[in-house]
């Protein structure tokens, strides 16, 4: 359907806008900065999963030569935060700890002096007393009888329970009772981390005019700059969050952060700029990271391999606080339900509290744990019935136009060509008879969200929003908070204005992600939100400047002459005489003169509404792992990728690959090789030599084709691309292994001691 | 401890400053001279985003220190840019190869990792101009990035050794 659409920038590869500065090395990322006089900060964090905080003595490092600053929970407003804004219970953090610690490195104290060395040693001069309590660090052990309550402050129905969320349509019981095939598992899927490069860093300055500024690695300035507000007890506007370069995000810089808080409360009381910058250390040992789940799926089909009914139970770990839980577990209970028809379902998520470091928003958003269930349960199902896995898929897969009870509508669909694709490519029915021993093959599927509906932050603004200032050079000026964590937003944005304004994208000059100069406001980049949400902000605004533009174009013709004016190569033409075109330029110079010199300036914003409760469009996709199992060690050695799918119209290509194979590399992690071992809620993998992420020479080669669609709801056709392709690789290489050994994991992840387990070699 | 006064050799230009002996060469770029374009995204020798060229020699600043750095020629990306541009305003320069096609063949997602996966590169083609598939990612292998599941890199190292020393 695209293909009927002639883009002439939409649809290309064009390098990234910000290559070339990243390249030579002068990107600025917040470690980066240096300001006149600034204070190097650090945190002082528990030791403890779980006590309570008896006395704190900062004498001896306040006495410290170098140190100008000690703060603790007792410094600070007693103010709550927490993403959830429209559940205020749901808010139980503390930028710094004033009662209990949860969670062994919640942070107790901070530290300002003059360089790192003496904010260190002061650190250690700091002596806390503590009273401990029982710890909990599983949900078993959370939900046990007598287990330590871990928020003991509010009230909650099951204790330790901070939240949960109830979905059902049809009759199951029914519709159980007819099924010829029933199965019923419980899955465990792990913790992972974000292991974004860049650890998280800020800058907070005091401008003695009561502003604040903070400069701050994160995926939200928007989030931050209002949690800022209420726990600093300033007004929003006063504070003025900018996001340099960012390295890089997938979840884990979404909400507002202890050191940003006391970077910004320590610049304020001393009027000096502050730096705190987390090392890696802290990273993996107390960073945010993917829930772990328990999960309880019954599912049942009739012979003939249709999906009748599912019941999906699901736990979520959630750490010592909320944090993104809320969502997580709320997403969970959809991605249980999507890629097929499931007539009648019920789903129930609970997010559980334990004495560990708190889980939060992470690539894939509960989609991957949900889809390694959901389709390994599909390719069990497969074999006991004999049914292909490509067949029993094709014959549920939803289809463009099919309606999730009461939750959404698929505007466009691409999941069963994506199929068809990928057995094509691999030679699927054949090469799967034809398997040498300790080969297998192995199939996973995918269906993601672009940017949600639900209001959970409470915004009082619009989802996102764009403004566009032309100039009579014919250039103009892209103002956005959209936010660049390293996806390509900044150069796919710019894409997308050059297409519907007709300009070159160096015609376009970009400011983004200021809070005090870009439009009020945009919720910032998670959820695969950005190109459909602020793509659709961004051409509202392109499109406002065209009325403008032709409004005054057309003054240069008869009226019989023109029917439709376009833009294109710089120009705005009649769509009968291309010959008679006026350049951009000059079109907006006749506007301004024609309003005495005021500028030409487009504002456009996109929220969705009607739009159900999830997100205006979903993404799909299928992938093939071929695998090969040592049957000795149990090493697992991915062979080869396949991928098909469906992301509608890629603005540009090769962003899109760029995502799609950053997603297997997380996918292979996920599947294979990174864990986080832990013992009485202590993080004993807190470098990257224990903590595994796949390096170049893990990684399989692949190859991936797009299937074409075009979204209704999206900027010139696009959707979500590049989050939902980290949730098929486990399912698929879990299959492929079942393939190679006949062992189904049904407890990620699939280490070699597990294979060799589950071959009954140990 | 006292200080010590060391000069250290930056991408050409001498630059005399005190140290504690223990300071690693990674503190010294950024936090002493700012020169920021070399990251630091471990300090434990495991990731590489810190990587610079000493003689030639790539290593990780992040465990090399600053003392023993001292008389040795001190490559970073910020030099790496230079040498190239020298003589040519920075509009019209062109950069290095390597970062040229870093930029062309979408090697550079976040950003982060790049100046370590650059400075590694150059090690790895000054000393094997023609790699193969295998021996670029083995010349990555200590290099990590979370971004671009590093093929793009690895089309990116190729097309720059064919730049470099073209096939006939
Ligand atoms: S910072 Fe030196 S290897 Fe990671
Ligand atoms: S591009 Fe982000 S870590 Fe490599």
């Amino acid at each position: 359907m695209s293909t009927d659409h002639n883009f002439s920038v939409v649809g290309k590869s064009l390098p990234r806008s910000d290559g070339r500065i990243k390249a030579v090395g002068a990107a600025q990322y917040a470690d980066d900065i240096f300001l006149p006089g600034m204070l190097f900060g650090k945190l002082l964090r528990s030791p403890v999963a779980h006590a309570r905080i008896k006395s704190i003595d900062t004498s001896a490092a306040e006495a410290l030569p170098g140190v100008k600053c000690v703060i603790t929970g007792q410094d600070i407003p007693k103010v709550k935060y927490g993403n959830w804004r429209l559940v205020p219970e749901s808010q139980d953090e503390y930028a710094l700890a004033i009662d209990k610690v949860r969670f062994i490195g919640d942070e107790v104290a901070a530290v300002a002096a003059l360089d790192k060395d003496s904010a260190e040693e002061a650190i250690r001069l700091i002596k806390v007393e503590y009273e401990e309590l029982p710890g909990a660090y599983s949900v078993e052990e959370s939900l046990a009888d007598n287990a330590p309550v871990i928020h003991d402050e509010y009230h909650q129905d099951i204790p330790n329970i901070s939240l949960d969320r109830k979905i059902e349509y049809g009759d199951l019981d029914k519709a159980f009772a007819e099924a010829d095939l029933v199965l019923d598992d419980v899955f465990t899927v792990h913790a992972t981390s974000h292991a974004y490069m860049e650890p998280c860093s800020c800058v907070a300055e005091y401008d003695h005019d009561g502003r604040l500024t903070i400069w701050t690695s994160t995926q939200a300035p928007y989030f931050v700059q209002c949690l800022l507000a209420s726990t600093l007890e300033m007004r929003e506007n006063d504070i003025r969050v900018i996001k340099p370069f960012v390295g890089g995000g997938f979840g884990g810089k979404m909400e507002m952060r202890p050191w940003e808080f006391c970077a910004a409360f320590i610049a304020r009381k001393l009027g000096r700029p502050v730096k705190f910058t987390l090392t890696r250390e802290e990273e993996l040992a107390t960073g945010r990271r993917r829930h772990p789940m328990r999960i309880h799926s019954k599912v049942g089909f009739s012979k003939e391999g249709m999906l009748l009914a599912k019941e999906f139970n699901v736990h979520l770990d959630g750490g010592a606080y909320n944090s993104m839980g809320p969502t997580a577990c709320f997403l969970c209970g959809n991605f249980g339900a999507m890629l097929y028809n499931y007539p009648n379902y019920r789903y129930y998520g609970a997010h559980v509290y334990t004495n560990k470091p708190p889980a939060g928003a992470m690539r894939g958003f509960g989609a991957p744990q949900a889809l390694f269930v959901a389709e390994t349960q599909m390719n069990v199902a497969a074999e006991k019935l004999g049914i292909d896995p490509v067949d029993i898929r094709l014959m549920n897969a939803m289809e463009t136009g099919d309606e999730i009870p009461g939750v959404a509508t698929i505007s466009s669909c691409g999941f069963k060509e994506s199929l068809i694709k990928v057995a094509e490519m691999t030679n699927w029915r054949e090469k799967r008879k034809n398997l040498k021993p300790g080969q297998g093959l192995g199939l996973g599927c995918y269906s993601f969200i672009s940017g949600g509906v639900f209001n959970w932050f409470n915004t009082r603004y619009n989802f996102t929003s764009a403004e566009v200032r032309a100039f009579d050079d014919g250039t103009v000026h892209l103002m956005t908070m959209a936010s660049d964590i390293g996806q390509g937003c900044d150069t796919v944005l710019r894409q997308i204005l050059a297409e519907e304004l007709g300009l070159k994208v160096s015609d376009i000059r970009l400011t983004a992600a200021d809070t005090a100069v870009t439009p009020q406001a945009d919720l910032g980049t998670w959820g695969s939100r950005v190109t459909l949400m602020a793509g659709n902000a961004v051409r509202k605004a392109a499109q406002e400047i065209k009325e403008e533009l032709f409004r005054m174009v057309s003054l240069k013709f008869d009226l019989n002459v023109i029917h439709d004016l376009r833009c294109g190569d710089g120009k705005i033409y009649p769509a009968n005489r291309p010959d008679r075109a006026v350049p951009f330029g000059e079109a907006v110079r006749m506007a301004q003169r024609a309003k005495r010199g005021e500028p030409v300036i487009g504002y456009g914003s996109y929220t969705p509404r009607n739009k159900g409760l999830v997100t205006p469009a979903f993404s799909f996709g299928a992938q093939v792992a071929e695998c090969e199992v040592d049957k000795e060690t149990g090493a697992v050695e991915v062979k080869f990728m396949t991928t098909a799918h469906d992301c509608g119209t890629p603005i540009n290509p090769m962003s899109v690959e760029g995502q799609l194979e950053g997603s297997v590399h997380m996918g292979l992690g996920y599947a294979l090789s990174e864990q986080f071992i832990m013992k009485e809620g202590k993080t004993l993998t807190t470098t990257f030599l224990d903590y595994k992420i796949p390096c170049a020479e893990d990684m399989p080669p692949g190859i991936s084709v797009h299937v074409d669609t075009y979204e209704p709801d999206g900027p010139f056709g696009a959707k979500e691309a590049g989050e939902g392709l980290v949730s098929p690789t486990a399912p698929a290489i879990a299959d492929a292994v079942y393939a190679a050994t006949g062992y189904r994991c049904m407890d990620l992840p699939l280490t070699p001691q597990k294979v060799l387990a589950g071959m009954n070699k140990i | 401890m006292k200080k010590e006064l060391i000069t250290l050799n930056i991408n050409g230009d001498d630059h005399e400053i005190a140290v504690y002996p223990w300071r690693t060469l990674n503190e010294v770029l950024r936090d002493q001279l700012h020169l920021t374009g070399t990251k630091l995204g471990c300090g434990t020798g495991d990731c590489g985003a810190c990587t610079v060229l000493l003689d030639g020699q790539s290593v990780s600043s992040c465990l090399t220190l600053a003392v023993e750095a001292q008389g040795q020629k001190i490559t970073t990306i910020e030099g790496l840019a230079l040498e190239a541009a020298a003589n040519k305003d920075l509009e019209k320069c062109e950069l290095d190869p390597i970062q040229e096609s870093f930029i062309a063949k979408g090697a550079i997602q976040c950003g982060f990792c790049t100046p370590g996966m650059i400075m590694s590169t150059k090690f790895l083609l000054d000393h094997t101009p023609k790699p193969t598939e295998a021996e670029i990612r083995a010349g990555l292998s200590g290099n990590l990035c979370r971004c671009t599941g590093y093929n793009k890199i690895v089309d990116a190292i190729a097309d720059a050794a064919e730049k470099i020393s073209p096939t006939k």
